[in-house]
């Protein structure tokens, strides 16, 4: 990297911290101004302070919420994308399988979660990974299913030329070309997981992630501290975000290079 | 010069390839119904360099998929490299390639290469041993571990050919490959294809829509009408053995120009020739 594009990336990053900082530094002020009551709106610097108090459990009810949201993240990626690579295979499944995602994507997570939370032991963390799971497979289906369509006519051509098998077909054509929807798909699903685990740990279950440690210490009045789990479940989730950027930055590089032109 | 009747010389050997009555109907029966192709008949001898030209809609990349086994015949019959179009495409008989070059983005050079023969089950040191052998041939050694997107066009299109002859063909069918190549780069890889193909003794089926482009490097160019496609006329070229830059002042080779052009003008009459190059 050159010191030109180096002063560049630095750049472009000011003027979101800029805006981050300015944004805090006003709320700060604000509160103070308007004498605005903890239980409403609390100061900036009072939920940082309970943050660095109660690092350990903000750590340990990030881990449990973190936890759920990637075992669901990853089981729905997998379950996802087996299920499209059937599905394109054999026509008849995709019948099935679209109208009966659509349909359990169109039930409230609240009454799946019960549901679920039913057929678990009480303090399960399972009802909520398969919470996590059935949303993330439904985003990653959809965007992995229509990338095996859109496959480029002219090596489907070579393909044929090849006297390919279909399994040749899926594994070194389709498959390839559909990373990029694939990865589109994660992108959405990585913060998707995190609030779906979130929600469902509110609904029920045990007291240890950030789903239910929220609304507990708001409860309580320990409002800083309820908005610094709050402050918690964004840093997670724009975590998984980012990783899931990263992903698709290393996986699919030619996607890379097309983007840039 | 009219249609070429097709009548098997025995003593040249066995043909390349024989079209035979070949018709293709597309929708047969639906009330978009299109006559792509009516009474081809076309034999290409081993070594013959042939190209396909006529306007827009003429059939002749329809041709040459029916060749290939990609699309099959309504009537007729075809018979490659000795057997049914079908058998010599599970046989691997031909190798192809089109205006796209259709890289695989996800290998690299060599890989892409490789690839028709990883899916005939060769060991990877055979695949390796043959990439090379390719790379080498269409002068692109040292770009062996690069991803395509770092290719330009024309070494993109280099990669293809040697992917496409990889396997050792004996047919080589070519679908506009130039096409999409800036004037310059087209030339020079028209001089590469013919030192190719003069090294390898492929036989190679050329579709174009160039008059120049055909001549240079044909044998023999046989010329195709629109609705239905047919062929109207036949011209041997014989610019012989070795055409350089040359070549493409020579008077013979202008003469050829103008028979071909003639020849399309003849097409025109009757409907008029959209999508030919005249340069």
């Amino acid at each position: 990297m050159n010191g030109a594009s180096l002063q560049r990336k630095v750049a472009n990053a000011a003027v979101p911290v800029a805006f981050g900082v300015g944004f805090v530094v006003l709320w700060e002020f604000l509160v103070r101004w308007r004498d605005i009551k903890q239980f409403i709106l609390p100061r900036p610097s009072m939920i940082w302070k309970e943050a660095v108090n109660n690092a350990g459990f903000l750590r340990s009810a990030a881990t449990v919420s973190g936890t759920n949201a990637l075992v669901g993240l990853v089981c729905g990626i997998i379950i996802g994308c087996a299920v499209a690579m059937i599905a394109n295979r054999f026509k008849i499944l995709a019948e099935l399988v679209t109208p009966l995602s659509a349909a359990i994507s169109a039930i409230p997570i609240v009454v799946i979660v019960s549901i679920l939370n039913n057929m678990f032991r009480i303090g399960s963390e399972v009802p909520r990974r398969l919470m996590v799971t059935i949303v993330v497979f439904f985003v990653v289906f959809v965007n992995v299913a229509r990338g095996l369509r859109q496959s480029n006519s002219t090596q489907m051509e070579l393909m044929r030329s090849y006297a390919a098998s279909p399994s040749q077909v899926m594994k070194k054509v389709r498959f390839p070309n559909a990373l990029p929807f694939l990865f589109t798909a994660i992108k959405i699903a990585a913060p998707l997981a995190v609030t779906t685990a979130f929600v469902s740990e509110y609904f029920g279950g045990t007291q240890d992630g950030l789903g239910q440690k929220i609304p507990a210490a708001m409860a309580n009045s320990k409002d800083p501290l309820g908005w610094a789990y709050v402050g918690a479940a964004c840093v997670l989730g724009l975590g998984f975000f980012i990783a899931a950027n990263v992903l698709e930055y290393v996986a699919v590089p030619w996607q890379r290079s097309r983007n840039s032109g | 010069m009219k249609h070429e009747s097709h009548s098997p010389d025995q003593s040249l050997g066995q043909p390349a390839v024989v079209v035979d009555n070949v018709s293709k109907v597309f929708n047969a029966g639906g009330r978009q119904q299109v006559d792509a192709l009516l009474d081809i008949s076309l034999t290409v001898q081993p070594g013959e360099f042939v190209s396909l030209i006529g306007p827009s809609g003429c059939g002749k990349s329809t041709l040459l998929r029916l060749i290939a086994d990609l699309l099959s015949v309504s009537s007729g019959s075809l018979v490659v490299n000795g057997k049914p179009a079908a058998q010599a495409r599970l046989d691997q008989d031909y190798g192809m390639a089109f205006q796209q070059a259709g890289l695989f983005d996800w290998r690299n050079v060599a890989k892409n290469i490789e690839l028709p023969l990883e899916i005939r089950g060769w060991d990877q040191a055979k695949r390796r041993e043959r990439s090379a052998e390719m790379l080498e041939l269409v002068k692109l050694s040292e770009f062996a571990s690069h991803m395509p997107w770092q290719l330009s066009g024309g070494m993109q299109q280099r990669v293809a050919i040697a992917r496409a002859l990889a396997a050792h063909p004996p047919l080589l069918l070519m679908d506009e490959p130039f096409g999409a190549l800036d004037e310059m780069t087209r030339e020079h890889m028209q001089a590469e294809l013919l030192s190719i193909c003069a090294s390898t003794s492929t036989t190679v089926i050329f579709v174009t829509h160039s008059i120049p482009e055909a001549v240079y490097l044909s044998d023999r160019v046989v010329v195709m009408s629109p609705r239905p496609g047919r062929i109207t006329a036949t011209i041997d070229v014989n610019l012989g053995g070795n055409r350089n830059d040359d070549t493409r002042e020579a008077s013979e080779f202008y003469g050829k120009i103008t028979e071909v052009r003639e020849a399309l003008r003849g097409i025109e009459h009757v409907g008029g020739a959209r999508g030919i190059e005249d340069r």
